[in-house]
């Protein structure tokens, strides 16, 4: 099949990654990005440019593209679609062969598909909007350590939201004023408390002695009430190798969950730690600092949807998803589509959440959202709403601010939690009868009663900058 | 420093129990949403002393398939009777997602 003669120049683009009529394969990795062009280049040119540069081609011919099947290699763009009121940018669709890409790496994955393209010149902002992982691909990957079930099992949490808490002050506290605190949210009736993603081992506190401290907490808070208890060890450290010595001496410790933030950490340590995680019985929490860097512009970036998929496969037995009502950024619609991406085996496609591609898990396990942020006891009830049971639900301030202290303020949300939880099982609107169902329970709780005194007036409500493209406008 | 309360801890028994106890018709109404979620109901009930167990002993078999809420209450109670000093838990099998949908404690021991 000696058919193509080598000329050496450049060729557009199109001509070679503009298919219109290829049907994606079942096994075909699928991108969705929407892209911004310089002025006076045209949508079919700037679509096949993208599949070009995150797959097999480079600006100009070379004789060494003769010696393979280029053709089997390559990226295709193959469908182009208008952005809904934004006619500034387009999506492109691109399918790439599953062959492109090492099995079980979600590194390789993004090495090409957010690589030197987006720092392309034809194109003036780029963001990758969704990812359709086949099934062929997620087999490769470990995921979630533990996944839900497992760690709701280990837990002995059943039939509501577990909550958490972050220690605060985020920096400065000696390692056995942080273990007192700890104590304090756990036995006041939270289930986990947790490092503040800066936490690591700063000369203030050390990583060895918050652990000991730590475990001492729970080990304390959990004889006192009968009921088990976790604190997220952040191991995220300077290497891959100290990381991991973190890990084991938690393991050592007896403690049932550590955490990391995949973005900072980077997803090859991520995915290293999951396995160990896996290995070891220990849970995994997920932290993403680091990720509105990448998710928050609307026409440049990573769609914080494609993050929780990276983020399932690498393996994490919790991710921080938004809240929907705290102090930070998330559209709702946006925010269930990416929490049924985390939880779900199956999620069809539905562009009113923004998900752009069917995604089949297959048997891996899910990962529990994680809402936490600016939220008090007066947000359970439309917490539990949104959330449902598969949660955890994590209020910092929320607990560590009540007049009376951190374990009067986790009973507090405690109480909350479970009338509302509660009070839907028995059929009643979270949402529209929050304030009622949270009065009551108060009658039984000075804790709960306090809270909601404190807290009463506080609401977040500045608009959000990444809406969805069926709402922009 | 006067209006500050103290907190004292007391043992707790997972989903629910900061709540006070159900009344019987709240507990009814449990019984039914397990029902209506599809999940099997399951009794099961211990020492207090070895509560933090995992495995509890069961009260018989899981009630598979059970709808009715007179059913599930009368078999909460035989087994209170027959175990006063005993907690005793009632639960819902979830066989899809092979976890429990639910369980909390409905008799507290001594």
């Amino acid at each position: 099949m000696a058919a193509k003669k080598y000329e050496a120049g450049v060729k557009e683009y199109r001509q070679t990654y503009w298919m219109p009529e290829y049907a994606p394969l079942d096994s075909d990795i699928l991108a969705c990005f929407k892209i911004t062009p310089q002025a006076g280049v045209d949508r079919e040119e700037a679509a096949a440019a993208v599949a070009a540069e995150s797959s097999t081609g480079t600006w100009t011919t070379v004789w060494t593209d003769l010696l393979t099947d280029l053709d089997y290699y390559k990226g295709r763009a193959y469908r182009i679609e208008d952005v809904p009121g934004d006619d500034t940018c387009f999506y492109a669709f691109v399918a790439y062969p599953i062959d492109l890409f090492e099995e079980g790496s979600v590194v390789n994955v993004f090495t090409s598909l957010v690589g030197n393209v987006f720092g392309f010149k034809a194109i003036r902002a780029l963001r990758l909007e969704d990812v359709r992982f086949p099934l062929h691909y997620v087999k490769t990957c470990g995921g979630p350590p533990h996944g839900i079930q497992v760690e709701r099992d280990k837990m002995n949490k059943y039939g509501r939201p577990m909550l958490g808490c972050t220690i605060k002050p985020k920096l400065g506290l000696s390692a056995k004023n942080y273990g007192r605190a700890v104590y304090e949210c756990l036995r006041g009736g939270l289930d986990f408390t947790k490092d503040d993603e800066n936490v690591n081992s700063q000369p203030f506190m050390r990583w060895r002695d918050r652990f000991l401290f730590v475990a001492d907490a729970i080990h304390t808070a959990e004889a006192e009430t009968g009921e088990r208890k976790g604190h997220y060890l952040n191991v995220t450290a300077p290497t891959a190798e100290d990381m991991l010595e973190r890990a084991e001496f938690a393991k050592e410790l007896d403690m049932p969950i550590v955490m990391h933030d995949f973005l900072t950490g980077g997803f090859t340590a991520n995915t290293s730690l999951a396995n160990w995680c896996r290995k070891n019985g220990v849970l995994l929490h997920i932290h993403r600092a680091m990720h509105a860097v990448l998710d928050r512009n609307p026409h440049h970036g990573i769609h914080f949807r494609v993050l929780t998929k990276a983020l399932r496969l690498s393996g994490g037995d919790h991710l921080h998803s938004g809240t929907v009502v705290g102090k930070l950024e998330g559209d709702r619609n946006a925010t269930l589509g990416w929490i049924d991406l985390m939880r779900e085996s199956f999620i069809p496609e539905d562009r009113s959440r923004g998900i752009m591609f069917d995604q089949d898990w297959g048997s891996m396990p899910g990962v529990i959202p994680v809402a936490s942020g600016g939220i008090h006891v007066w947000h359970m009830p439309a917490l539990v709403n949104i959330f449902g049971d598969d949660s955890v639900l994590q209020f910092g301030g929320g607990t560590l601010g009540h007049p009376w202290g951190n374990a009067a303020g986790a009973a507090a949300n405690r109480v909350a939690l479970e009338a509302c939880v509660e009070a839907r099982n028995e059929g009643r609107e979270l949402e529209r009868e929050g304030k009622e169902i949270l009065t009551n329970a108060a009658k039984d709780s000075p804790e709960l009663k306090i809270a909601m005194e404190t807290w009463k007036e506080i609401k977040f409500e500045f608009d959000t900058v990444d809406k969805l493209d069926v709402v922009n406008r | 420093m006067a209006e500050i309360q103290d907190y004292i801890s007391t043992p707790k028994y997972e989903t629910f129990s900061y709540l006070p106890p159900m009344s019987p018709e709240k507990l009814r109404r449990q019984i039914s949403y397990l029902i209506n979620q599809g999940w099997n109901p399951g009794i099961e009930h211990v020492e207090p002393a070895r509560a933090s167990a995992y495995f509890w002993y069961m009260w018989k078999l899981p009630m598979f398939g059970e709808q009715s809420v007179d059913v599930v209450l009368s078999e909460l109670e035989a087994c209170h009777r027959a175990h006063p000093n005993h907690h005793v838990r009632l639960l819902g099998y979830d066989n899809y997602s092979q976890s429990l949908g639910t369980s909390f404690v409905v008799f507290r021991g001594r």
